[in-house]
């Protein structure tokens, strides 16, 4: 009893003394609330199938930034990985009627083996090079979706693929409370000693592989986690829609997810989700002006970018929080003084 | 026999237009340091124009050709000043600018012409015949224009001063900065005069192709791959290139049954494989990262 009541007590000072201090802070814990409630808002189905989609795709957007932002593998094809982990949870279940706990983790193990493909010539390859070489691969993979329409459906691609869970709340449900888990995981690498390896390959490769640091290993990890994500979040793509065709290989949605990271600010984990969460369902809102939309989306795009090129929610972090010159903690702007070692932050 | 004609003709055509596209893509990214997503979606554009021109207008396709390059080119000129221009310091952000800029045009086009396929009059009809191969007259002009172009093109880079600046540009932005070339104003000329090339390119092929919002895709990817293939920043390189894959996607289409669908992979797979043994391309230099 007592021991509860301790760890309670941590927890409340933790909370009050370390998140509500800062706005970031509160607006994680706000997110995650917001996800995990959301259905007792609203039952209505449609919202919940947009805000399924829109989990599904920021766990996509997260794997283009762990390999991309940090390791800083311009990756331009990242569709590949969507895809093949579409394809293959597809096939898995059709075929060897595998259920989804099966098939979503198996498909994303294929794209670890596609990551692993991509990543050997990317071993050699640097900066633009390397993007616009890697926008090759999801498209090679697309010509032979079509080539060979008896196994793949060709252009209708593969339907009548299980159910993820029988009603929408529980898909909803899954799907979210796994991209709430994969971001976190996510995010957390990125904060490990591994994360700090892949910063650094991005801002001096040379100078790393001179610590005596395996780049080869490293940047060949990155892109399989990388892949491995993005073929999780493709299977559960496939499950959910019921479908796997060449969409999910589109050079479009490779841009898409460039789009996104960089809007919301790359090599930050929490910005491409949020960028997601801000331009995937109001996007998907906009359905009164169908036509437009897209175009709509773009120009938003491109404003943001001339004022803020850093990406959107960096540039909003800064505003809201300043870190202190001497002991490096974040601060909440408001201060006057750092909250830790009460040097003066201005 | 008649097939290795079709072969040699279709890659001839498809390799010039490649060409165009890579050179003038390898331009703005030597000289300016962009990487121009956009660049096909001007292509597109100018393509419309034509469409536009002798359509509603009734003009002569040639104006209307004329026309489609200088309004491709004040595009070009315009959205570097306005998007790229303040831009220009963070890679990234220019990224996805141009991506979004390709994303605008394709959302005007569907919007004004709906995205149903369309065609344009060929500039001069009939054809002639070559060792029993029907080759439309079309085709023969848009490959003698094609390479008129380029052949103007390396003499204005290599015998004028505007085209020595930019050279110099492209090896080395400070030192030409201080040699008193105003880098940014050649960084806007060479954004002109490649989107023109590419406006140029839209404007030969659109005889031979369907105009639809999509049609800036397929040539956006090939014309990458010629560039990477060819190594990055050089002009030769992507004019070898160009033929090269060219040619593959021709002998694909004409050698294999699935030809249609498999020409871009097969094409993409050659470069990768190139890539593996030469990772700078096939006349590239390989640069030391700078520190």
């Amino acid at each position: 009893m007592k021991l509860i009541l301790f760890y309670l007590r941590k927890l409340f000072s933790v909370v009050r003394n370390e998140v509500l201090v800062l706005p970031s802070r509160v607006a994680v814990i706000i997110f995650f609330l917001f996800i995990l409630l959301l259905p007792s808002f609203t039952d209505d189905v449609y919202i919940l199938r947009v805000f399924t989609l829109t989990c599904i795709f920021a766990i996509f957007a997260a794997s283009w930034d762990l390999l991309c932002g940090f390791t800083g593998q311009l990756n331009f094809g990242h569709a590949l990985f969507f895809g093949v982990g579409a394809y293959s949870a597809a096939l898995m279940n059709l075929h060897w009627q595998l259920a989804p706990w099966f098939s979503i983790p198996l498909g994303a193990l294929i794209a670890v083996a596609a990551g692993l493909i991509v990543g050997i010539p990317a071993l050699r390859l640097k900066g633009t090079y390397l993007a616009l070489t890697t926008m090759a691969f999801p498209i090679i993979v697309m010509g032979l979706v079509f080539t060979f329409p008896d196994f793949t459906g060709g252009e209708l691609g593969i339907s009548g693929i299980e159910k993820l869970a029988p009603t929408r709340i529980q898909e909803y449900y899954v799907i979210s409370i796994l991209m709430l888990g994969l971001c976190t995981i996510m995010w957390k690498i990125t904060d490990s000693n591994t994360g700090i390896i892949f910063h650094a390959i991005r801002e001096d490769e040379i100078a790393v592989r001179a610590s005596g640091i395996n780049t080869i290993r490293y940047k060949l990890l990155a892109f399989c986690l990388s892949g491995f994500f993005a073929g999780i979040a493709g299977g559960l793509y496939a499950h959910f829609m019921r479908i796997a065709g060449p969409s999910t290989l589109e050079v479009s949605l490779s841009f898409q997810v460039v789009i996104w990271s960089i809007f919301g600010g790359a090599a930050t984990i929490y910005g491409p989700v949020a960028a997601v969460f801000l331009l995937y369902p109001t996007i998907e809102l906009f359905h009164l002006i169908q036509d437009y939309r897209t175009i709509v989306f773009a120009i938003v795009v491109l404003l943001v970018l001339i004022f803020m090129p850093d990406g959107l929610f960096r540039w909003l972090r800064e505003k809201v929080e300043e870190e202190c010159p001497r002991c490096k903690v974040r601060n909440i702007a408001l201060r006057k003084t750092c909250r830790v070692c009460t040097a003066p932050l201005h | 026999m008649s097939m290795v004609l079709d072969i040699v003709v279709m890659s001839l055509i498809k390799g010039s237009i490649y060409a165009l596209l890579a050179i003038s893509f390898s331009l703005i990214f030597g000289v300016a340091r962009i990487v121009n997503i956009a660049h096909t979606a001007f292509y597109m554009v100018a393509a419309y124009c034509i469409y536009v021109v002798t359509h509603y207008l009734g003009w002569h396709p040639v104006p209307a050709m004329l026309m489609a390059i200088v309004i491709s080119i004040l595009l070009g000129m315009l959205t570097y000043k306005i998007f790229l221009n303040p831009i220009r310091e963070h890679e990234g952000a220019v990224l996805i600018a141009t991506m979004a800029i390709a994303m605008i045009f394709q959302e005007i086009m569907t919007l004004v012409f709906t995205g149903s396929y369309l065609s344009v009059p060929n500039l001069i009809d009939g054809f002639i015949v070559i060792l029993g191969v029907k080759v439309f007259n079309q085709q023969l002009l848009t490959l003698g224009a094609a390479v008129l172009v380029m052949v103007l093109l390396v003499i204005f880079l290599f015998k004028t001063n505007l085209g020595l600046a930019l050279r110099s540009t492209a090896q080395d932005r400070e030192v030409a900065n201080l040699m008193g070339i105003n880098e940014s104003k050649v960084a806007m000329i060479t954004m002109g005069i490649a989107i023109g090339l590419a406006g140029f390119a839209g404007a030969i092929v659109v005889p031979l192709e369907i105009l639809e919002p999509h049609m800036w895709t397929t040539p956006l990817v090939m014309m990458m791959a010629v560039v990477v293939l060819g190594g990055l920043g050089s002009l030769k390189g992507s004019f070898v290139a160009a033929y090269i894959m060219g040619f593959t996607e021709a002998s694909v289409v004409f050698l294999s049954p699935q030809g249609a669908f498999l020409k871009v992979s097969v094409a993409l797979l050659i470069m990768i494989i190139v890539l593996l043994i030469r990772p700078e391309g096939l006349f590239g230099v390989y640069f030391e990262e700078e520190r």
